[in-house]
């Protein structure tokens, strides 16, 4: 299994180790060249997501890879990367790959001083969450199953094969997450 | 605060890859986020105009830099006196996403830096070498840049600060445990963080380039050797073109392998900024605070 770590700005590296931790060949994607190859699973990672929106457009891979996604390539975005996929930005913003069908709140809690971490449930498991000037999903349409909450606000979804989580699991021991988001490309 | 600084050497994680500019007005915070900025310093002066005024510089109008917070959804860091604990804290008042303790500014304390760990803000701190680094984070900074000589656009220094701590971290990997007290005591640093930078080849916070970069060469030319991303001071808007000059050396900090793209990121960017050479200057900014 390929996965590839979608790496044009923020914590791209954390992913690809979590991954290798798991047996997991991860790749970086910093270009369209390095798409050609087949791969089985994207990640998007944490970072600034109009930095990430930016680059994704000169680079040329905003368009392939939403082909990619709305053609059911497995994809998990974290904190940066569940704006990437989502439909709304509340406050305006240009959405992304707008595939997800959410509406989601940038810097939901704030600035630097609002960043916490907490350990709520993510689909049956209790697991450690770092929210780091993390957004949240002011609402989800009837598709999108909501996996976890903080707090009522939702924090974790999914919508077929798109995973979305606003905190970081890349910078926790715990791997619930990708566990989960395996079982989901291993569906495919 | 132990959680707080985990969050916080976390939120330099997320700005890695990434750069940061340098701006002093709302509308140029703006240009630098749409170029792709991960993050913005709010400064009423960029370090190029601060040695040529001369004389004393301090933190920035808090009003100046809400209105760049109030500008730009991206983070944004301002600027204390080196051991000035008192502009940190009103940086902290306002919120303020990461304070830089900056020798850019005139030194407020030739002795001791701020005890960052009394704050809940992050600090970022310039460094010339793994001795500095290692202080400042043990004063609780949570991300470190070169020092590099501001407002010169002049790389010289930058590349000489990193190459040096490069040197150093690798020769602290190669040292036996029992050498390393020794290596600790040599640096003046604490034992601890020096064994972590043994066993994992790395400064414990995340590193970026910093001082004297002006083109996308300067940018891939840091990232080549080991910086995990750059601040851009006076390079960006002291130029003939920011907005396409943001936006290459966006680019190029992405792809700093990609000599194709750097050579077409490089190509018709207008003016870069007039440099001044080492030896042209008079005010060291990298000699302050060690």
């Amino acid at each position: 299994m390929r996965i590839g770590v979608l790496a044009v700005q923020g914590a791209f590296a954390e992913h690809i180790n979590k991954l290798r931790q798991l047996g997991i060949e991860g790749f970086e994607i910093r270009k369209a060249e390095d798409i050609k190859e087949k791969f089985d699973g994207l990640i998007l990672p944490g970072g600034e997501s109009t930095s990430m929106r930016k680059l994704l457009n000169e680079l040329g891979l905003l368009e392939p890879l939403k082909a990619m996604i709305k053609g059911g390539m497995p994809v998990f975005g974290t904190c940066a990367g569940m704006i990437l996929l989502a439909k709304e930005i509340s406050g305006g913003g240009t959405p992304c790959f707008g595939t997800l069908d959410i509406t989601v709140k940038r810097n939901a809690y704030g600035r630097q001083l609002g960043s916490f971490r907490c350990v709520e449930k993510f689909a049956d498991r209790e697991i450690e969450m770092p929210f780091i000037r993390a957004p949240y999903a002011v609402n989800a349409d009837e598709n999108v199953t909501v996996l976890a909450e903080h707090d009522n606000k939702i924090v974790a979804v999914r919508q077929g094969s798109q995973l979305a989580a606003a905190f970081h699991p890349e910078l926790t021991e715990d791997t619930a997450v990708y566990e989960y988001f395996l079982e989901m490309i291993g569906k495919v | 605060m132990e959680e707080r600084y985990q969050l916080n050497k976390e939120l330099a994680q997320m700005l890695k890859g990434g750069v940061i500019m340098d701006v002093t007005t709302p509308e140029q915070a703006v240009i630098a986020e749409e170029a792709g900025a991960c993050a913005v310093m709010a400064l009423e002066r960029i370090p190029a105009d601060i040695r040529a005024a001369g004389g004393v510089s301090r933190m920035s109008d808090p009003a100046m830099i809400r209105s760049i917070q109030e500008a730009v959804s991206i983070p944004v860091m301002a600027k204390c006196r080196i051991g000035h604990f008192a502009e940190a804290q009103i940086l902290e008042a306002i919120e303020i996403d990461y304070i830089d303790e900056s020798e850019v500014l005139s030194p407020a304390d030739d002795v001791y830096h701020v005890d960052k760990r009394k704050f809940k803000v992050p600090f970022v701190c310039g460094a010339r070498d793994l001795g500095e680094a290692l202080r400042r984070i043990a004063e609780g900074a949570s991300m470190i840049r070169t020092k590099g000589e501001p407002g010169t656009g002049d790389i010289v220094q930058a590349v000489r600060h990193m190459r040096k701590m490069n040197s150093q971290i690798r020769h602290a990997v190669s040292l036996s445990e029992d050498e390393l007290y020794e290596e600790a005591k040599r640096l003046e640093v604490p034992y601890e963080l020096l064994k972590q930078v043994h066993d994992n080849g790395r400064l414990p916070v995340v590193n970026f380039a910093a001082g004297g970069v002006a083109t996308p060469a300067d940018a891939a030319l840091m990232m080549q050797l080991g910086a995990e991303g750059v601040f851009v001071g006076s390079g960006i808007f002291k130029s003939g073109d920011p907005v396409k000059r943001a936006s290459a050396i966006v680019q190029a900090v992405t792809n700093y392998n990609d000599a194709k793209l750097l050579a077409e990121l490089s190509a018709g960017l207008g003016e870069a900024m007039v440099g001044i050479n080492e030896n042209e200057i008079k005010l060291i900014m990298e000699e302050r605070g060690k």
